[in-house]
């Protein structure tokens, strides 16, 4: 199995590549993982992650800038319906719309917008940054083995801003932070992570082997 | 909900940990990255390195080492040392650290701070505050930000100086307290509860630490979102769990999950 994760710039992709070689490893799976920017090899790709630190905007404009690489993306993930995850900033880009500094388009595959976190209480520091539990809205295979709710495992989250879905079947798990905050996002055969499941020990590795053997 | 965050400190020195004393007193005690694994496994929340005399090194033995880390651990990783110029940030970056840790570079030239932000994120930029208490005879606590290792007076309010870079975009600030650090008699919590009131990102509190009432002091009255700390888990008086354990008890939430086996048990298995 060929996994290609995108590579257009935004942060290091050494840590996520490691992650799921590690998840690979733990589940007996012969995956080769590729931390690439090659149109052809991501559009080939059997599964396709699109990571992302930063600003939406940048974000876009950045892999927007790589020739051929957004049309890969589209080829792979709507013409040949291959599992797709997106991490932080790239499971945000899955969104319509992207309000942070400046308006900007996303990939629209889910119908919503990106916009900043506002807790009710004004005391909760922004980021949300650290380990926050998971609250499931709709089982999925993503999230197969991983214990939630409030007694259960931690996802390493870091952002300001995050993906508000206009249909709230999308929105697979919630956190709590002063308010629902979007975690996990999901339709056909894509999902996205709004923690970084690369930096999430037993539960990051878990996610990640469930996304290599999901079968949408 | 979100939990309080443990983080153990690496200093480095010529990609080597030490222990720092006052920052004076150096000994050598390991290999960072097997000292970042063993923390990986035993649940720290964050890892951070300080490399201490990056200033007068060679950077490659540092990216190298981030970079071996990185590939390793699955927890966030912060690096801060002789951080200077967004070249600086960005080549710390590729290496694989998570976060990046501005000190001197943003008492000299606050700007540096701001172009950081924007070009990477305020969520991977840490400012570092060395703070000293002064006695200006006014009564009330004041603390000026020292550089050098607490050598060399600045004339900054720390408190001022904590908002002025949460303003130019730094997205946490690691809050030292250069009195306390090494003393092992726990935080400046007057320090760390003004600063932590002053500004909206999350404060590390830092610098002081000698028991587990400590960490919990940091949290309930410093108001700390994270606690560092450094010899009392390198030299085992603690564990990461205990802390957890002791945090748990005070009625602090922290994190337990399943630890992830290390790697290495992970390939023996296989071959097995």
């Amino acid at each position: 199995m060929h996994v290609a994760i995108l590579d257009y710039g935004s942060g290091n992709l050494r840590s996520a590549q490691k992650a799921f070689e590690r998840a690979a490893r733990e589940r007996g799976l012969a995956v080769e993982i590729a931390v690439t920017d090659r149109p052809e090899e991501v559009a080939a790709a059997d599964r396709v992650v699109l990571p992302g630190v930063g600003a939406f905007a940048d974000c876009k404009r950045g892999l927007d800038a790589v020739p051929g690489l957004s049309e890969a993306l589209t080829e792979a993930v709507i013409g040949n319906s291959r599992p797709f995850l997106g991490i932080c900033v790239g499971m945000q880009l899955m969104a319509s719309v992207g309000r942070e500094y400046e308006e900007a388009e996303g990939l629209d595959w889910i119908s919503g917008e990106v916009v900043r976190l506002e807790p009710a209480d004004p005391t909760l520091k922004i980021p949300h940054m650290g380990w926050n539990t998971l609250r499931v809205r709709a089982s999925h295979p993503l999230l197969g083995d991983i214990e939630t709710g409030e007694d259960g495992w931690h996802a390493y989250f870091v952002h300001s801003y995050h993906l508000k879905a206009a249909e709230r079947d999308r929105v697979l798990a919630e956190t709590d932070y002063g308010a629902a905050v979007t975690a996990v996002v999901a339709r056909d055969n894509m999902a996205g992570t709004q923690f970084h499941p690369e930096k999430s020990q037993r539960l990051g590795l878990s996610l990640l082997g469930n996304f290599l053997e999901w079968r949408p | 909900m979100l939990k309080t965050r443990i983080i153990p400190c690496l200093d480095v020195k010529d990609g080597r940990v030490v222990k720092g004393v006052r920052f004076v007193d150096l000994i050598d005690a390991g290999d960072p990255v097997a000292a970042a694994e063993a923390y990986d496994a035993a649940g720290a929340d964050e890892l951070c390195f300080l490399d201490i005399t990056a200033s007068h090194e060679d950077r490659g033995i540092l990216l190298e080492m981030v970079r071996r880390t990185a590939e390793r651990c699955f927890m966030p990783l912060t690096v801060g040392g002789g951080v200077r110029t967004v070249e600086d940030v960005r080549t710390l970056l590729r290496a694989g650290a998570d976060k990046v840790s501005i000190n001197t570079a943003a008492v000299k030239e606050r700007a540096f701070v701001r172009e950081a932000a924007e070009k990477f994120g305020s969520q991977c930029i840490v400012v570092a505050v060395d703070a000293k208490a002064v006695d200006d005879g006014g009564g009330a606590p004041r603390w000026e930000i020292f550089t050098h290792g607490g050598r060399n007076s600045t004339g900054l309010d720390a408190v001022d100086y904590a908002q002025e870079v949460v303003g130019l975009g730094a997205g946490e600030i690691l809050l030292t307290s250069m009195d306390r650090d090494g003393t092992k008699s726990g935080y400046d919590l007057a320090l760390t509860c003004a600063i932590s009131q002053a500004v909206h990102v999350p404060v590390i509190a830092s610098g002081g630490v000698g028991t587990l009432d400590h960490l919990v002091e940091g949290v309930r009255d410093g108001k700390a979102s994270a606690v560092l700390a450094a010899s009392i888990f390198h030299f085992g008086t603690y564990s990461i769990d205990e802390a957890k354990a002791h945090m748990a008890a005070a009625g602090i939430p922290v994190r337990r999950d399943p630890p992830v086996a290390h790697d290495l048990a992970a390939s023996a298995e296989e071959g097995a």
